[in-house]
C-alpha cells in the first residue's frame, strides 16, 4: 500500500519541517557506544597512573617509555577523542535545551565545534606526532 | 482529620508574584484532593481557580503538582498524601491564574505527531477498514493517554526547551504509528527523529 507523500499537506504546529537527517539519532548512539568504551578506557588509565604507579613515579621518561608502545598511543588518543566529543557533544545538547534565543545557540554551537577541532588537533599532534629524543 | 492545604495562587490583574495561600479543611482519609479544592472554592474563597470538569479520571483536566509531584486531583486520596497537602501549577506552562495554565504549547507538541489516523488508500474491501484483536492489542496501552500533561509538565527538558514535542505526544505517536490501519508512520518518525523529537 502506498504511504501518503510526506511533501503535502502537513503541518509541524510551528515547529521546523524535520529534515530528514538521522544526526540526532546517531549521536545519542554515539554518546552511550561512548561511555561504555570511556569507561573501559578511563579507568584503565587510572589504573595504570594512579593505582599500580605511583604518581611520584610518572615523568617525562614514564610517558616516553609507555608511548614507544603503539597499543598505549592509540589507547590514549581513542580516550581522548570520544572524551572531547562526548563531553563537547553533551554540551551541544545542553545549550539546545538552555538557551532560549536562537543567537545564543549559534553561538554556542560555533564555540563547541572551535574547541572540538583545536583540542582535537592539538591533543592529536602530542600524541601521534611524538618522536623520543633518545630513540625509544 | 484537617489537613493544611498550601495553594500556590497567582492572579495576574493582582498579584506581581505567586504566593501560597493556606487553608485548614476537615477532611476524611478518602476525600480526594480534588474535593479539597472544591470545599475550599465552594466554602471559604470562591475566587480559588482550577479546571476540573468529570472529576473521575478521565478528562485530564485537573493536573497539578500534589506534594512535589504530578498528579490527578481527582484520582489522589487525602490518606495518601498526608495532612499537610501543598498544591502548585503544573509546571513548563504559563498560569493562566491560580493552578490554571495555558496548555497550548503542551497541545502544539501533540499536534505535531499528526494525532489522527492516516489512510488515504481505499479500504481493501471498499467498506471498512479491518483491524483483529491482536493488531488491537498492540497499540492498547497508548490509547489510554487522557492528555492531562502530567508527564510532559514533569520533564525538565520540557520546562526550557519550548520545541520539544515531549512524552505525551510520543505516547500518541507510538498509538497511531502501531496502528495496522494507519500509513502515516514515516511522518511521524520524521517529527520524533528530529531536534525537537525523541533523542533529548
Amino acid at each position: 500500500m502506498a504511504t501518503p507523500n510526506p511533501g503535502t499537506g502537513i503541518r509541524y504546529a510551528g515547529r521546523p519541517r524535520p529534515t530528514q537527517s538521522n544526526f540526532e539519532l546517531y549521536s545519542w548512539l554515539f554518546m552511550r557506544v561512548s561511555g561504555v568504551v570511556l569507561w573501559i578506557l578511563v579507568l584503565g588509565h587510572l589504573l595504570i597512573m594512579h593505582v599500580l604507579n605511583s604518581v611520584r613515579d610518572i615523568d617525562y621518561a614514564f610517558v616516553e617509555n609507555r608511548w614507544a608502545n603503539p597499543l598505549w598511543r592509540i589507547w590514549d588518543w581513542t580516550m581522548l577523542i570520544l572524551a572531547l566529543i562526548h563531553g563537547l557533544n553533551g554540551v551541544r545538547l545542553m545549550s539546545d535545551d538552555y538557551l532560549r534565543k536562537r543567537k545564543h545557540r549559534v553561538i554556542a554551537t560555533i564555540l563547541i565545534y572551535v574547541a572540538a577541532f583545536a583540542f582535537i588537533l592539538i591533543g592529536s599532534i602530542t600524541i601521534l606526532m611524538f618522536r623520543s629524543p633518545t630513540g625509544m | 482529620m484537617e489537613v493544611l492545604v498550601r495553594i500556590k495562587r497567582f492572579n495576574p490583574e493582582k498579584d506581581e508574584a505567586p504566593y501560597w495561600a493556606e487553608y485548614k479543611v476537615q477532611a476524611q482519609p478518602s476525600d480526594r484532593v480534588l474535593d479539597l479544592l472544591n470545599h475550599i472554592k465552594w466554602n471559604i474563597d470562591g475566587t480559588l481557580s482550577y479546571r476540573r470538569s468529570c472529576a473521575h479520571g478521565i478528562c485530564g483536566s485537573d493536573a497539578v503538582v500534589i506534594n512535589g509531584v504530578n498528579r490527578l486531583a481527582c484520582r489522589e486520596l487525602v490518606k495518601n498524601v498526608g495532612s499537610r497537602i501543598e498544591i502548585e501549577p503544573i509546571r513548563g506552562l504559563p498560569v493562566i491564574k491560580d493552578l490554571i495554565v495555558d496548555m497550548e504549547p503542551f497541545f502544539a507538541g501533540y499536534k505535531a505527531i499528526h494525532p489522527f489516523l492516516i489512510a488515504d488508500d481505499p479500504p481493501a474491501d471498499g467498506k471498512e477498514r479491518r483491524q483483529s484483536p491482536a493488531e488491537r492489542a498492540r497499540f492498547d496501552d497508548t490509547t489510554k493517554c487522557i492528555l492531562c500533561a502530567a508527564c510532559t509538565t514533569s520533564c525538565p527538558i520540557f520546562w526550557t526547551n519550548d520545541v520539544y514535542v515531549g512524552p505525551a505526544a510520543i505516547v500518541n505517536a507510538h498509538r497511531f504509528i502501531f496502528d495496522s490501519r494507519d500509513r502515516g508512520a514515516s511522518i511521524r518518525l520524521d517529527v520524533l527523529n528530529s531536534q525537537a523529537g525523541v533523542w533529548r
